[in-house]
């Protein structure tokens, strides 16, 4: 088990299949039952009908009534829609998302790069680093949230602890309570969560480029820093889009940390769509203008996986599909 | 090849910074865990001197932990096999028929990934609701399993449809039937995508906090995530004990990342890697 951490062997077959044949009958007696079908495709389908697609059909209808959850629904045409773009707390709560979706996207992106980097080496040490990186990876979110809620806690905090030890004031901070603060604090602590994962991705991106690339570079005279702008970045590009949406779809639903350390607050800081959505719906009981809400974040989800389809090449799977049929 | 020493200094530097950003609270936690509310309070929360007691974890098994443990195991364990059973066979068929109505439904799926669960969650309170659900561990087998089923079907469409398909001929020009091929060829190949797709579902499913706070309610069907925060709850100020429900929550997730880490980190790492 002392061999370097090698190139991703399941995940590249994962990965990066070879160029997608035709797939489909040709050629092959087609003998399957059309019981055969109803057993492998029926389970998914309702699965995925019933609990995704069913609930995404009546989010949409459910947005034009009004309805507490207990009496009939009552129509409300676009009221509900009218009053998001009356709402200032909507208002407030698209302002929040906007920046933790776009500062999670500056700070993450470099950070996962220079460690995908640093991971992708086969030296010992980096294997090693490698794997210290991934541990936040296996904490639920919950406990992230629970974890730096009591160590930045003004009083107790271990911050606060080496503030008075080390005599560096500024480290001793409200951070979650105070309104100029807290909404930096939550995205830094979503970094903290989502960095290896990116990491991770870069490492294997890093390492399926071919060496044949840096050798032809090396030839040619580049230095390093020439190489990873000329080879490296541009031979990344999948890896950076699919992290980029990972990561945008990833923020724009945010939700446990910001519930469970500061739920939004002081005053609606950190209140983000999704957590305004929650509020609405299971405090205020306001499902239809919850759903108002949901609506809007699915179409935003949505709209960023046609970018994922479009720039990643999964389309060109589906298309394979049609044709063969 | 070699970059020059400067570069690499640079490198480790800023590479070790960010180790001591990962461990340092986690190193806090740990600690924070091994005291009492006493020493909590007075110790310095960075230096392990001023009485350390174990007595925090008795604590949160009192508190119900060792149920909240179960759930989740139960819950991880019916949502791997679940899931992975269903995409292993949806992708088998998709990728033989390729019928006009299996393509439809690969499009589907693929729409699906982009779904996020907060957009649909409060029909699905309502539904589940209806289904005389509400508060049941099955509840969040069914909702968490279908959450799943997009990725795992495309990871698995992706992989099956790679199976050459002089092999699936041979083995029905030789008399075997659908289900022969199956389970004699295409089982035994995708056992090492699976367990890809186990590893990465069942973390998804151990960690996810939504669906149990909206689904659930009562401490005997919570699962880890929402029972460490009724933790929280019932134990405000007793923080050794919160930090100690955590770490009892990451530990079986270490127990099996240290057995199995490459094949962990492959997963992770591979699974949208393209």
């Amino acid at each position: 088990m002392t061999a370097p951490l090698t190139g991703a062997r399941t995940g590249s077959a994962v990965a990066s299949p070879p160029p997608p044949r035709r797939s489909g009958g040709g050629g092959i007696p087609r003998r399957g039952t059309w019981l055969a079908d109803l057993a492998g495709i029926g389970p998914p389908v309702l699965l995925f009908g019933l609990f995704v697609i069913v609930p995404m059909i009546a989010a949409v209808v459910l947005s034009l009534v009004k309805w507490n959850g207990l009496g009939t629904p009552q129509w409300a045409g676009g009221s509900n829609w009218a009053e998001f773009f009356r709402d200032p707390v909507a208002r407030t709560s698209v302002i929040v998302t906007a920046k933790v979706v776009g500062l999670s996207y500056v700070v993450q992106t470099p950070i996962s790069i220079a460690l995908g980097m640093f991971t992708a080496g086969r030296q010992r040490y980096r294997t090693l680093y490698a794997t210290i990186f991934v541990l936040p990876l296996l904490m639920s979110t919950a406990g992230i949230a629970l974890m730096w809620e009591s160590l930045l806690d003004p009083n107790f905090g271990a911050l606060t602890a080496l503030s008075k030890s080390s005599h560096l004031s500024f480290l001793q901070q409200n951070w979650l309570g105070n309104p100029s603060l807290a909404l930096y604090v939550v995205i830094a602590i979503i970094a903290w969560q989502f960095i290896p994962f990116h990491t991770l991705l870069y490492a294997v991106g890093r390492r399926q480029i071919p060496a044949v690339l840096y050798e032809a570079a090396t030839i040619d005279g580049a230095n390093p820093v020439q190489m990873f702008w000329r080879v490296t970045l541009p031979q990344l590009r999948y890896t950076i889009v699919t992290s980029g949406i990972l990561m945008i779809v990833g923020s724009l639903t945010y939700f446990d940390i910001i519930y469970i350390t500061t739920n939004g607050g002081p005053g609606y800081t950190t209140r983000v769509l999704s957590l305004d959505m929650y509020n609405v719906a299971f405090v205020q009981d306001q499902y239809g203008y919850a759903s108002v809400l949901a609506v809007i974040l699915g179409v935003i989800g949505i709209a960023v996986a046609v970018g994922l389809v479009r720039f990643t090449g999964f389309v060109s799977m589906a298309s394979q599909q049609e044709g063969a049929a | 090849m070699s970059r020059p020493r400067a570069g690499r200094l640079v490198a480790f530097t800023l590479a070790t910074v960010w180790l001591v950003i990962v461990i340092a609270p986690l190193y806090y936690m740990i600690l924070a865990s091994f005291r009492t509310q006493g020493t909590y309070l007075t110790a310095n929360p960075w230096v392990p001197t001023g009485g350390l007691s174990a007595s925090s974890y008795s604590t949160v098994f009192a508190a119900g932990l060792g149920r909240y443990l179960l759930n989740s195991v139960i819950l991880t364990a019916v949502c791997i096999l679940l899931t992975v059973t269903i995409s292993l066979g949806a992708a088998f068929r998709i990728v033989r028929r390729t019928t006009r109505a299996s393509s439809a439904a690969f499009v589907v799926m693929l729409f699906g990934l982009a779904i996020p669960v907060q957009a649909i969650i409060v029909p699905i309170y309502v539904l589940i609701y209806k289904m005389h659900l509400y508060d049941t561990l099955f509840a969040l087998i069914l909702t968490l399993s279908a959450a799943a089923i997009p990725v795992s079907v495309l990871i698995m469409v992706s992989f099956v449809r790679d199976i050459p398909r002089e092999l699936i001929g041979a083995m029905l020009v030789d008399g075997g039937s659908e289900w022969t091929v199956f389970r004699r060829l295409i089982w035994p190949l995708s056992r090492p995508v699976l367990a890809t797709l186990a590893i990465y579902n069942g973390l998804n499913v151990w960690n996810n906090f939504l669906l149990p706070l909206v689904l659930t309610q009562s401490s005997n069907v919570a699962v880890l995530p929402l029972g460490l925060t009724k933790l929280e709850g019932l134990y405000s100020i007793n923080v050794p004990a919160v930090m100690a429900g955590v770490l009892l929550s990451v530990l079986p997730l270490l127990v099996l990342f240290v057995a199995m880490r490459r094949q962990v980190m492959n997963s992770l790492g591979g699974i949208v890697a393209r």
